[in-house]
């Protein structure tokens, strides 16, 4: 957690910015040609960030409710899209550890069709990069980096144990956000 | 596909062919390592060298191993769809074999020459096409450390041009996937698991050391075949 959080997300961080700050140059001066040269950091670095920010309030501690199974309208689409809470989990840990070098695997919803969603996305790519209605709602960082030290190459190991320090209450905040109860 | 004209499956039932399918199917096994793990310390751990052959080198192999069975019975088959949706996993499985393959072999002990510079007509080959070894050095690491997710950072040599390249490949692409005249002299695995035990995220620091157990005798031999 220690390095996830001050080394990988710091360094997302520091680069994005050294990223924005060398775009708002080259739109200022109208170098287009620098302007799209750098959406590769951009997309990279501020996927990081953005991926990161969301993954940190995915977890928390089970004295604080990690792990706690969702309720409300969230349990209740779980269980109609996907069967069951657990149906969800073995497909979301079967799709991560599928998951060809590194990425992300995520509970998403579809603001548009409001309809649940496992989908997975390669390096930082956020899950906007999927569709641009998709919202998400947990994300599962399966980068090397974020188990390694741990779990060594079981990374369905590591898949299996972080649903103990899942936070469903924020996933529902989000989920009841885009879809308030009437 | 004569193979397969001429050989049924009764002709074969009781045949001895160990690896060999009834269709004649090649499948892999690990290659042992010509060095103790631990021999290439201080450079990289003899705990990453041990996982990173035993784990991550088997698992691509034993996947690789039961694709090519189901793409051997898909293709036997007639399975268009099969056949193709096999690919991914072909691909990603069947490179990470190649490469990792190719990586043991790039690496050697201090002792047994790992680290001393390539001479001859790559050392030459080198200075003409970057200026230096270290230029060539300085290339290689910045490309590395700059790769987006995982991948591999090559120096190759392109057989028609009789040219060397520095390349990046993504995930377990092999270099071909970037040219199909580029031979691989070297690669670099710069997926995290290769050195975030000893490393953690310093992937620049993993990069500057790995020059020290770097086997130029093997690059050598491969561009001395390519370009006599």
């Amino acid at each position: 957690m220690h390095l996830h959080h001050q080394k990988h997300h710091q360094t997302y961080i520091t680069n994005y910015n050294k990223a924005l700050e060398q775009l708002d140059d080259a739109m200022t001066k109208g170098d287009a040609s620098t302007v799209v040269k750098l959406q590769s950091a951009i997309k990279f670095n501020g996927g990081g960030h953005v991926n990161h920010s969301i993954f940190w309030k995915n977890l928390a501690p089970i004295h604080e409710g990690g792990g706690e199974p969702p309720k409300g309208s969230l349990g209740w689409a779980i269980d109609n899209n996907f069967g069951s809470l657990e149906a969800l989990i073995q497909k979301m840990n079967a799709e991560g550890a599928a998951l060809q070098g590194s990425g992300w695997v995520w509970l998403g919803v579809d603001k548009e069709l409001n309809r649940l969603i496992v989908e997975t996305t390669g390096n930082q790519d956020p899950l906007v990069t999927k569709g641009p209605s998709l919202v998400p709602l947990l994300g599962i960082d399966v980068w090397e980096h974020a188990y390694y030290l741990q779990y060594k190459n079981v990374r369905p190991d590591y898949l299996k144990n972080i649903w103990k320090v899942m936070n469903w209450k924020y996933a529902s905040e989000v989920y009841e956000k885009e879809f308030p109860e009437s | 596909m004569a193979l397969r004209t001429l050989l049924t499956r009764k002709n074969l039932a009781n045949s001895p062919m160990g690896m060999l399918g009834l269709r004649g199917l090649q499948t892999f096994s690990l290659p042992d390592l010509p060095y103790d793990y631990g021999t290439l310390e201080p450079a990289i751990s003899g705990d990453i060298m041990q996982l990173h052959h035993q784990k991550h080198h088997q698992t691509y192999i034993t996947n690789y191993n039961k694709a090519l069975e189901q793409l051997d019975d898909a293709v036997a088959k007639g399975d268009a769809s099969a056949a193709v949706k096999l690919q991914s996993a072909i691909k990603f499985n069947g490179g990470g074999h190649v490469n990792h393959s190719i990586f043991w072999k790039n690496l050697a002990p201090i002792r047994e020459g790992g680290g001393e510079p390539p001479k001859s007509s790559l050392g030459w080959a080198i200075d003409n096409h970057f200026g230096s070894l270290e230029v060539l050095i300085q290339k290689m690491n910045a490309e590395g450390a700059a790769l987006q997710g995982s991948g591999w950072v090559w120096l190759g040599v392109d057989k028609e041009f009789k040219r060397l390249v520095v390349e990046t490949t993504a995930n377990q692409d092999p270099l071909v996937t970037k040219g199909p005249s580029l031979v691989p002299l070297l690669g670099i695995d710069v997926w995290e698991h290769a050195y975030y035990l000893q490393y953690k995220n310093v992937r620049p620091d993993y990069l500057k050391n790995i020059w020290k157990v770097i086997n130029w005798k093997y690059a050598s031999e491969v561009y001395e075949k390519e370009c006599p």
